[in-house]
């Protein structure tokens, strides 16, 4: 969608640059004089949030790796001494612990976007998978820096997850053996977690450039789903969008303060203050929120490595999601059933969530009593059971499907079409 | 095969939880109304002192505070602070409390460790050379620190207050509590090595406040929420600033918004 450049160096020094590296024209090109659909909304705006908590993570992240300590002695006294004696630690550690948090529930939100509105369909297919590939580096990038501050929840989540390779056959032990760097989580995991956990957020860096590329293009996909067609659909990006971004992004930010600020805590768990100690395991080991509807998943089998399996697949779906959905129409606005399933997929995905934090055992709701006085009722082991069902069938079933048997709704000729309606100037053809 | 064992593990402490959570159902810790609780809530100077007190003088023979200095005790938001000593290692009552302290230090030109007066820059010293004396004297229970107790309880302030006040419950019909444990209603389990710390009147408060077993419990619970969490006070304050400009840079940008927008139908 990029035409042409339309950058003109003004200066003798900028025309010396852009002969020799012409980046004021790249920046000009991407950022400023870019062609931007006119009818974007505010779902859209989730994009330039993360490209910002990504500078946040890293500049807290490299601060704070200034003080922290990677060593089981020290690691925790060392995130105490940050909180207390290092100056404004309190606060770069709440926004790094809490902008951790913030950026996954950006990546959902601009995950979802992408699914209701069709994004990762012909031409973005590339587009997409690279925005996969980037949030499975947010998760590793997160476990890892969970680990960090070698609390209970840090130690006995990093057992659990580790413990998951392990039930790969015949591979898995030497490998869940190389993780760890010996026999146990140790002194060894925790300083190559640190050690990537460090490096990943510059990867990840790198792959949102590409992303970004890969965006700029076929362009942006839009909320009607029909491509750009003529000078009348689009926008240049700077100030129209550079403006509706900044605003999305300090509104954002105002829910982020409250956090940091006012509640610094409240995303974390009370174990975490407990410092590591491998010979006391916590009643309850739980993931991060953000992990949740993946670790109901892996409990929803009763095998490990199907369990394992499956949590994988969970996320190894979304790669080929572009070739699942047969439908044409790109936005679900007109595609009168699928939205149901979208929504009702949303609606899945955060009870899995609220079964991961739960104990499979416990009772979702009771139904009576059994011979021996118990309670008997709907586990939120066959919640998850239920889920899981739906989030897979939701790619390999619906999905496929719909795009037979559904009756899109019409859609608009263009995007200026259905932005002015009758007032839209007609075709040229 | 390990993972399978830390599934076991991890199944049996639910399961040994949970049945004892199902024998009692363990009290909910009693809310309490502090004065730090809410947004803008800030420590009572004088509970955080008189809390100090008790620590100092029930709660320290077997809980450390490790992750604490002297100087702490006289920073921004701590229960000495004094804004005539911005630096906290000149404040004459933080310098006072070190130095009634017996610090090992060392070792000396000839190797050998000593003993001075404390200064405000030393740490609490640990009321135990190490974790398992700690065990030995204690019928094997091990007292936690008490640094960052009130972040490290489901529950915070609320339930390290009911734990203090817990003990004055009776167990119930056929839960048996073999001595030296005890019966606390508000502990997981309900069996407590701990004996109750709090006796009416065992604290002569310098401000004259009458010694109550709640009003200690009330007062040490303060101090352990500031000691937990002591850059509080300064973290809400930056934070209702923080938040006063982000609204109005906000309305600055929506309004900068509809002016950019204002002829463009989208």
């Amino acid at each position: 969608m990029s035409g042409p450049s339309t950058y003109e160096p003004k200066t003798p020094f900028t025309r010396w640059l852009d002969a020799r590296l012409p980046i004021v024209r790249l920046g000009w090109d991407s950022f400023v004089d870019f062609p931007t659909p006119r009818n974007l909304n505010y779902w859209w705006t989730f994009g330039g949030i993360l490209a910002v908590f990504l500078m946040i993570q890293i500049i807290t992240g490299i601060v704070l790796a200034m003080h922290y300590v990677p060593h089981v002695d020290y690691a925790f006294d060392s995130v105490e001494r940050i909180r207390r004696d290092v100056n404004y630690g309190w606060l770069i550690q709440a926004m790094h612990a809490n902008g951790a948090s913030f950026m996954f529930l950006a990546v959902y939100i601009h995950m979802f976007r992408g699914l209701y509105y069709g994004s990762y369909k012909q031409p973005r297919e590339l587009l997409w998978i690279l925005g996969v590939v980037i949030y499975i580096l947010m998760m590793a990038a997160a476990f890892m820096g969970y680990v960090l501050p070698w609390g209970q929840m840090s130690y006995w989540g990093a057992m659990v997850i580790t413990n998951l390779i392990g039930a790969l056959p015949l591979v898995g032990d030497a490998i869940r053996e190389w993780l760890w760097g010996g026999f146990s989580v140790g002194n060894a995991t925790l300083n190559r977690f640190f050690s990537l956990h460090y490096l990943i957020p510059f990867v990840i860096a790198g792959v949102v450039i590409l992303h970004i590329w890969a965006l700029h293009v076929p362009g942006n996909g839009n909320p009607d789903g029909v491509e750009v067609k003529g000078k009348g659909d689009t926008l240049p990006f700077h100030p129209y969008y550079t403006v509706k971004d900044a605003f999305a992004i300090v509104v954002f930010l105002i829910l982020f303060a409250g956090f940091v600020f006012f509640a610094p805590n409240v995303l974390g768990h009370a174990d975490n203050f407990i410092e590591a100690d491998p010979l006391i395991t916590p009643a309850h080991i739980v993931p991060e929120w953000y992990l949740l509807p993946f670790y109901a998943i892996l409990r929803a089998v009763p095998d490990k490595l199907g369990g394992v399996l499956l949590m994988f697949g969970a996320i190894g779906v979304l790669f080929v999601l572009p070739w699942l959905d047969t439908s044409k129409v790109r936005s679900m606005r007109y595609r009168p059933l699928a939205r149901w399933f979208f929504v009702f997929f949303v609606i899945i995905c955060l009870l899995l969530g609220w079964c991961g934090a739960e104990n499979p055992d416990d009772l979702v709701f009771k139904l009576g009593y059994d011979a021996a006085g118990n309670e008997t009722g709907f586990s939120f082991l066959w919640l998850a059971r239920i889920g899981t069902a739906y989030y897979f069938a939701y790619f390999l079933i619906i999905l496929p499907l719909l795009g037979f048997i559904e009756k899109p709704k019409e859609r608009p000729a263009s995007i200026e079409a259905a932005v002015l309606g009758d007032a839209a100037p007609k075709p040229a053809e | 095969m390990t993972m399978l064992r830390i599934f076991a593990a991890a199944a049996a402490a639910i399961a040994i939880t949970g049945t004892a959570l199902a024998a009692d159902p363990a009290r909910k810790p009693e809310r309490h109304d502090w004065g730090f609780s809410g947004p803008f809530g800030m420590f009572d100077r004088a509970a955080l002192q008189r809390g100090f007190q008790v620590y100092q003088e029930v709660c320290a023979a077997c809980h450390g505070l490790r992750q604490l200095s002297f100087r702490h005790l006289g920073d921004d938001g701590g229960p000495f602070h004094d804004p005539a000593y911005p630096n906290p290692n000149d404040n004459p009552v933080v310098r006072y409390i070190a130095a009634r302290y017996m610090i090992e230090d060392g070792p000396d030109d000839v190797g050998d460790m000593f003993e001075r007066e404390g200064v405000p820059a030393d740490r609490f010293p640990s009321p135990y050379p190490n974790d398992a004396a700690a065990r030995a004297s204690n019928g094997g229970a091990l007292p936690p620190d008490l640094s960052v107790i009130v972040s490290a309880r489901a529950g915070g302030a609320d339930y390290i207050r009911s734990l203090l006040l817990g003990y004055d419950y009776d167990p119930p019909e056929g839960f048996s509590v073999e001595p030296p444990m005890r019966y606390n209603a508000y502990f997981p389990g309900e069996r407590i090595m701990m004996a109750n710390p709090l006796v009416e009147g065992m604290v002569t408060y310098a401000d004259g406040t009458e010694a109550s077993v709640e009003q200690m419990a009330n007062d040490v619970t303060e101090f352990l929420a500031w000691a937990s969490d002591p850059k509080l006070e300064q973290r809400r304050r930056i934070g209702g600033m923080t938040l006063i400009f982000l609204f109005v840079f906000a309305g600055l940008l929506w309004f900068s918004y509809k002016q950019v927008w204002r002829n463009v139908a989208h």
